[in-house]
């Protein structure tokens, strides 16, 4: 009896129509954030994961903490601004500590990393400390992140009257139009933005990125400059983290810039495919995500970890490099090519 | 031909150039000055300084002393003149891009910023494939090469680059020999057309064939000039600090060449 209300049945009625159906409102957005910031972080990530620098993403969503708390103490505030500034000026400056201390002593760069994040996010925890008394930043909203209430914080955008028109005549609709005006959840707002810049920039500057990741000497003689594009991504990827911070947190932030694009490279070996299989990744862990959280009745954020994850192992079974899809491919190809190829053995 | 302007500007130009790692010299005080039309081969032990001597000719090392003037004028300005060849350990060859895709980041130099690579840049990058016998692969994903395939790609995205000043590191390591002698031939082929190559080199036994200049380095230059003048057995046992193995060598190298 007890394991039947461990893991609740699935009922897709309940489980899968019902939050699309009668609470379209909450779950569109909730899915729509999560999309945004998988996209957003998923891209960044292929890039961080041929640079092999999958650490550094770890590392700057946990010095943004002291960037954070930096602003708390120097103004005193919440605003949203200013905490947005301040974690990106200690992402920043993650990106520049890991390069002193790479270039400027004999330590590695995974120690450099090692030692520059711990250290920024000590520095957090301590300023934060100090401060208790006047501000309340909950620690562990800041780890987890808290998705569900994504919905919440809203904003009214007045339109014309034509346009809500439209835009009442899609089915289900009228649940966004208040008073004439289309009613937005601001946080989704922004990671939408947020993930129209990132694919703004990669999309501009594909071959500056693709030149230096690859070959940074070549880079260099074509007059890139590897510096640039360093400071450039580790800026794009301060801003990624510090929007998808408070809805999924810093841990889950850091599985999907590795996890999409973990996934995507198993299934491609051409840049602009994983790019885009990222995005199927992000479509696809966003959905299964949502519901295995409706279902379980659990955090959202772990559950499309968890989906991501699922996606990932499916990508490695299934997958042209390690999977049984290529060894069936490589397998053909070698029936193919060999018979005529192969001389026989004389005795 | 140069008799009607002024002589051109020589294409490197090096001038006491002093170079260290960690407060330990690797270059020290190297003056050269390579002239137009030369397949230059740069000869020397491990640790000489030889891929330290190109690296900071293009002005990617910090420099303790001296200047580098690439034809005439900074580094920095006449970049766009200078082809490079890294070691081919440099790069992660699991990299997700295609044989085309490597041969045509040799344009991204002619390319403005957000521009992307054109028709015409393609039809370049399949040319160069072709020159270098590589043609059938353009398509292949580069992790499913053989050594000799990866160097014969780097050498087409080189050409593709049409430079005029080659920095070339070590282009036949690890190469069979049918791969070295169309590498060779296309070196010489660009001598031809007026470029000027460095080319980073291991073997003596080779070296007098395949280049017009040697350049000797252990730190400094030991000798620089036409590889007949210099390639003989005093200068290359103190390039080479007159090690035992290395000088049975040698003298298997000139006893060869006397024959």
């Amino acid at each position: 009896m007890k394991n039947e209300s461990f893991i609740p049945t699935f009922n897709w009625q309940e489980h899968v129509v019902t939050p699309w159906r009668d609470e379209l409102s909450v779950t569109l957005w909730i899915v729509l954030m999560a999309f945004f910031v998988i996209t957003s972080c998923g891209l960044i990530g292929n890039y961080l994961i041929l640079r092999r620098m999958a650490l550094v993403g770890d590392a700057i969503s946990h010095s943004v903490l002291a960037g954070i708390a930096g602003v708390v103490v120097f103004t005193g505030g919440l605003q949203v601004t200013g905490l947005f500034i301040g974690a990106l000026i200690a992402g920043v400056m993650t990106a520049v500590l890991i390069e002193i201390i790479y270039c400027y002593s004999r330590v590695k760069q995974d120690a450099a990393i090692g030692i520059t994040f711990t250290t920024l996010f000590a520095l957090g925890v301590i300023m934060i400390n100090l401060k208790s008394g006047q501000v309340h930043i909950d620690e562990e909203c800041v780890l987890y992140g808290e998705i569900a209430f994504v919905p919440l914080d809203q904003i009214k955008i007045p339109l014309s009257p034509a346009l809500i028109g439209v835009i009442d005549g899609f089915p289900l609709a009228s649940q966004f139009i208040k008073g004439g005006q289309l009613v937005v959840a601001s946080d989704v707002l922004r990671m939408g933005i947020v993930m129209i810049l990132v694919i703004i920039l990669i999309w501009a500057f594909y071959k500056e990125l693709l030149v230096s990741s690859f070959d940074s000497a070549l880079a260099y003689s074509l007059g890139v400059n590897a510096k640039v594009v360093h400071y450039g991504l580790m800026s794009l990827l301060s801003i990624v983290v510090v929007s998808a911070f408070e809805s999924v947190g810093a841990i889950l932030v850091v599985a999907m810039l590795i996890l999409p694009g973990a996934t995507a490279h198993l299934l491609s070996a051409r840049l602009p495919v994983i790019m885009g299989l990222t995005v199927l990744h992000a479509i696809l862990s966003a959905l299964l995500g949502f519901h295995l959280a409706k279902w379980l009745d659990c955090s959202i954020a772990g559950a499309l970890v968890v989906a991501a994850m699922g996606l990932f192992l499916l990508a490695w079974i299934f997958g042209i490099h390690d999977g049984f899809l290529g060894k069936w491919m490589r397998k053909r190809k070698v029936r193919e090519v060999f018979p005529e190829k192969i001389p026989e053995p004389v005795a | 031909m140069s008799d009607q302007k002024e002589k051109p500007p020589v294409p490197l130009e090096v001038h006491d150039l002093t170079v260290s790692y960690h407060k330990r010299p690797v270059l020290w005080g190297v003056d050269v000055e390579v002239p137009v039309g030369q397949l230059v081969g740069i000869i020397g032990p491990n640790g000489a300084g030889k891929s330290t001597l190109i690296k900071a000719a293009m002005g990617m090392l910090p420099l303790d002393s001296g200047w580098v003037k690439i034809f005439g004028g900074p580094v920095e300005k006449n970049l766009k003149r200078v082809g490079y060849v890294p070691q081919r350990e440099s790069v992660d060859w699991d990299f997700p891009v295609s044989v085309m895709d490597v041969v045509v980041m040799g344009r991204y130099g002619h390319l403005g910023l957000l521009k992307r690579p054109q028709k015409s840049d393609r039809e370049k990058a399949r040319e160069c494939l072709e020159k270098v016998k590589m043609l059938p692969y353009a398509d292949r994903q580069i992790s499913n090469l053989s050594g000799g395939q990866q160097q014969r790609v780097f050498l087409a995205r080189a050409l593709a680059q049409e430079s005029d000043l080659y920095f070339m590191d070590e282009p036949f390591a690890g190469v069979d020999a049918a791969t070295e002698t169309a590498i060779v031939e296309i070196l010489q082929e660009l001598r031809e057309q007026g470029k000027t190559l460095l080319v980073v080199h291991h073997d003596l036994t080779t070296a007098r064939h395949y280049f017009d200049s040697l350049l000797l380095l252990n730190m400094r230059v030991v000798a620089f000039g036409p590889t007949k003048a210099v390639f003989n057995q005093d200068l290359l046992q103190t390039t080479y600090g007159g090690r035992l193995t290395i000088l049975s060598e040698v003298a298997d190298a000139v006893s060869s060449k006397a024959r």
